[in-house]
């Protein structure tokens, strides 16, 4: 039941907002509620300032111009015309495709399969928790010697680097498993599916039109994660010799003499990633508004 | 009735023959999918691991792991990520806490939950940069020598990591916590210490422990980030793995990096039965 | 209930649409149609001559090169002016990576379009690796000293330099020999080129410094204390020496390759940065063009190093000494004129005796900084 995934039970709820009554730290008294803010505030201070230095810095660092001490923005117009090879905005547009096929492939994949578990082959789901925990434990340079073997056969294929969404969705699976099972035991799947077969609809109908839709914010929630970790992933595309925005950095890192373009580049991709989770965990709260 | 015949692990349905199994037909393409793109590879790397560089089977390459440079290697690494995943667990804890205590729709939690998604992720050149224009030799802040200490140094920076990932994780458990043990622990006259120590305590360390060895397995898988920080000395065994791979002084041999990368595996599995029981006992509470 | 059969049927339906979609250019063909099959030539004369090689390769259209970065030996202008002159379109892979990422690479992607056709390696990894390549003997063959070049064709030197140390002499005024390093104002300051255990250019970097101390080719050692002792005094600096870091100022003296060291390629203004190769350790290293086997644009590689060999003004012999690099047949084209004498005069001036290291040295080298590299420098 809940018990399944203790650690990341309400992933999904939690970045999506929680109905407003649901948790607060109730039963304290006012200067339990004092001594807690001042260790939440004083909590918050420290790790923002651990958190954002670096980035500051990298930022601070992007905008130093050709001679210490002067300023100049060269390093984040650089972005859409560094020429590589290859450009630098070719492989922000590949990783962006990239995030989308692996998100897409990903969904199709876990979605459906889990659904099937939780409602036909309970036995499966502790084999499947498993299955999804290898990524994160296996390191991506063992994984890379594997898979060279296999992408040999898919590159007489299909060479483009778009390929590497097959090994993206499996290091997307620890996050999005979670998310997901979260949002699956939130909804009383067993119940709903009875009551949608009794009233005669078919598999097809129940998994899309009655389970997922509830099960949105997980599902949002595991977009973003997997869009998060195409984002940064380096190890694996880097090892199979594809170019995506986090080789093509490396690559800048090694031999441009202007490093500008290197931190200006990873902290638009940082913000770009930020500013889509956050507006997602808005949209969520709205989507779970709109219903009844 | 389908239910039932489904969630007796095995069972034949009673009509056999011109329907398939349909509790398996389900799980087929998932099966088949992390078949070929995780489990094949796996075992191609263990294979190989038993392979000999003229084809033919041997324990040499298992043998060589007790040189001297590999122990140190193995060594490294444990020593890195057991820095790394205890001071990312209790300071992921920590702000967990400080996060699930506040607003569950104020601006606080949002910000830091869509920040420990991105940073969860976020490593390799771009991170040893970034920390390389804080405090290294030209840094923003200080000049701090011990940065390219191994292994505190580089301990610092993977928390940068871990501290996003242990949030993400942990965060759900705190979650559970019910207001109502609070409030319990409270009327029978328990001050905040007492609830922490007999109440809130035992029933987070389960899920904190497990939450700990899921931050050190990323740890030892880590790679980008430390190669980029310093590639002088194969501190920990991803850069063993890597060297043997990429040697151009004539030492490269993949079958050793693969069974350097078996070595890896061992520890981690290791590592994650620990997880899993530990997952086992944390559902108690939970369920 | 045949609905949960089809969900399956058509969740691996949308796997492979998927893929299918995503169906960008699929792998030319290598093999000519109906003409000379070009990776069996051993010289271009065997296929019909130069021009013979030309027609074949640019209707092959591509090229694929790996491991050359732009401003490395000015390669940057070596491939624009390669598709400028014949109108092939050169794909560079992996900038970054080392001669076994390069042998790696061949392997992994053997059968694909994507394999690298041709290959520019240390002396270690061609000797190591002849099994991969296609023996090919370019026009200018004779030109190419002996000790440069294996006998059937399988790998051929094509440029080198010797190993210098880079720095600033503004902030450290003019350095003539390595034992200043030690001093106390070179606190962080001293980095090499990758890892020694590893890389190339890092290997030669400690050689060179044994070499300065009193040692032979033969044996690492000195090398090796020297840089313990660089640890020791606080001197060294283990990050990699990149463009980059001389730029945020971390690593301000670099051991590298005296053309890996020219002020163009560190990022820096003329003023702010000098090259010194000591007189005493003039070591030197070549390295190797060679043609994969299996190369998916076999004319096309060929015609790559007939342009890389080439003796003319704007040939690639001319182009290495451009970007500071000793061409292989800098020798040959010195007597008979075709060299660039303005760029010949500007290389840094080599005063002692080249010592190259040999095969068995480099193994030597290689064999003792593995066991002993990590414990000098922690």
């Amino acid at each position: 039941m809940a018990g399944l995934n203790p650690p990341l039970a309400d992933l999904a709820a939690d970045l999506t907002g929680r109905p407003a009554a649901a948790r607060r730290p109730g039963g304290l008294r006012a200067a339990q509620r004092r001594r807690l803010n001042l260790f939440r505030y004083v909590a918050f201070t420290i790790f923002g300032l651990f958190f954002l230095l670096p980035l500051l810095a990298m930022v601070r660092f992007s905008l130093e111009g050709a001679k210490p001490g002067s300023w100049s923005v060269a390093a984040w117009t650089q972005i859409a015309s560094y020429p590589g090879p290859p450009p630098l905005l070719s492989s922000i547009e590949i990783t962006l495709e990239l995030a989308v096929i692996t998100s897409v492939v990903m969904l199709v994949l876990v979605v459906p399969t889990m659904i099937w578990i939780r409602l036909r082959a309970r036995w499966f789901s502790k084999v499947m928790e498993f299955i999804c925990l290898l990524p994160l434990t296996i390191p991506a340079i063992v994984l890379v010697v594997g898979l060279a073997p296999i992408y040999n056969r898919i590159e007489r294929v299909n060479v483009s680097a778009l390929m590497l969404f097959f090994a993206y969705v499996i290091l997307a699976l620890p996050y999005t498993y979670r998310a997901l099972a979260a949002g699956l035991n939130a909804v009383d799947a067993t119940t709903l599916s009875e009551a949608a077969r009794s009233l005669g609809a078919r598999w097809g109908t129940v998994m899309l039109r009655i389970i997922v839709p509830n099960m949105w914010q997980a599902i949002l929630n595991a977009l973003l994660l997997t869009v998060a970790l195409v984002l940064g992933e380096f190890t694996v595309a880097y090892l199979l010799t594809y170019v995506t925005l986090q080789v093509n950095l490396f690559e800048i890192s090694r031999n441009a003499e202007n490093a500008g373009v290197l931190f200006s580049a990873s902290a638009a991709t940082l913000l770009f990633a930020f500013i889509l989770l956050l507006i997602l965990s808005y949209a969520g709260r709205r989507l779970r508004r709109g219903r009844p | 009735m389908t239910t039932a015949t489904a969630t007796q692990a095995g069972a034949q349905p009673v009509r056999a023959g011109r329907r398939p199994p349909l509790a398996w037909i389900g799980t087929l393409p998932f099966l088949a999918y992390t078949g070929i793109f995780l489990l094949l590879p796996t075992g191609i790397v263990i294979w190989n691991a038993f392979k000999g560089t003229s084809g033919g089977w041997t324990l040499s390459n298992i043998t060589a792991l007790n040189t001297a440079p590999v122990r140190s290697a193995f060594k490294g690494s444990l020593e890195l990520c057991v820095i790394s995943s205890v001071i990312g667990a209790i300071l992921g804890a920590i702000l967990a806490y400080a996060v699930a205590s506040g607003n569950p729709d104020g601006m606080i939690r949002r910000l830091y939950l869509a920040g420990s998604g991105v940073l969860a992720q976020f490593g390799g050149v771009t991170l040893a940069f970034a920390f390389l224009a804080t405090i290294g030799p030209a840094g923003l802040l200080l000049h701090a020598s011990w940065y390219s200490s191994f292994p505190w140094g580089i301990g610092l920076i993977y928390c940068y990591f871990q501290i996003p990932l242990m949030v993400l994780v942990f965060l759900p458990a705190i979650d559970g916590l019910k207001i109502q043990w609070r409030e319990a622990a409270e009327n029978l006259g328990g001050s905040t210490w007492h609830y922490w120590r007999y109440v809130g305590g035992p029933l987070l360390m389960p899920a904190f422990t497990g939450a700990a060895l899921l931050l050190f397995a990323n740890a030892l898988s880590a790679f980008a980030t430390i190669e980029a920080w310093e590639n002088q000395i194969n501190y920990v065994v991803p850069q063993s793995i890597s060297g043997s791979l990429i040697s151009e002084v004539g030492l490269a041999n993949v079958h050793q990096g693969d069974a350097l990368a078996l070595g890896l595996i061992v520890v981690v599995v290791i590592v994650m039965t620990g997880y899993f029981l530990l997952q086992r006992r944390a559902a108690r509470w939970q369920g | 209930m045949r609905t949960p059969y089809r969900l399956g049927l058509a969740g691996l339906t949308a796997l492979t649409l998927v893929s299918a979609v995503g169906c960008g250019s699929t792998s030319s063909s290598s093999s000519s149609s109906g003409g000379y099959n070009w990776s069996k030539a051993t010289s271009a004369a065997s296929g019909g001559g130069l021009s013979a090689l030309v027609t074949a390769a640019k209707k092959e259209g591509t090229l694929n090169v790996i491991a050359l970065p732009a401003d490395w030996a000015n390669y940057g202008t070596i491939i624009k002016d390669f598709t400028a002159k014949y109108g092939i379109k050169v794909n560079s892979i992996a900038p970054s990576d080392s001669s076994a990422q390069e042998v790696t690479q061949i392997q992994q992607k053997n059968g694909t379009s994507l394999a690298a056709d041709v290959l520019d390696v240390g002396g270690s990894v061609a000797t190591a690796s002849t099994s991969l390549f296609a023996p090919y003997e370019v026009a200018t063959w004779s030109s190419i000293p002996a000790g440069l070049k294996n006998p059937n064709g399988l790998y051929t030197g094509d440029y080198g330099g010797y190993m210098s140390v880079g720095y600033n002499p503004a902030k450290f005024g003019t350095i003539t020999s390595l034992s200043q390093l030690l001093g106390s104002k070179f606190k962080n300051d001293v980095a090499l080129n990758g890892n020694p255990t590893e890389a190339n250019a890092a290997l030669n970097g400690v050689m060179m410094a044994s070499l300065a101390q009193g040692g032979t080719a033969g044996n690492i050692a000195d090398g090796v204390n020297f840089f313990h002792q660089l640890k020791v005094a606080g001197n060294f600096n283990t990050t990699q020496a990149t463009p980059a870091t001389i730029k945020a100022g971390t690593t301000p003296v670099v051991f590298n390759w005296d053309y890996l060291n020219t002020a163009s390629v560190v990022g820096q203004p003329a003023s702010d940065w000098k090259v010194f190769i000591p007189s005493n350790a003039t070591l030197g290293g070549f390295y190797y063009q060679a043609i994969n086997k299996d190369a998916p644009h076999p004319a096309a590689a060929r015609l790559w190093e007939e342009f890389l060999f080439s003796q003319a003004a704007v040939g690639g012999q001319n182009l290495w000494l451009a970007g500071g690099a000793r061409p292989s047949e800098q020798v040959a084209m010195t007597s008979n004129g075709t060299i660039n004498k303005a760029d010949a005069a500007a290389l840094p001036p080599v005063v002692g005796t080249p010592v190259f290291l040999t095969q068995p040295q480099a193994t030597a080298a290689a064999t003792y900084l593995a066991a002993n590299w990590p414990k000098a420098i922690s």
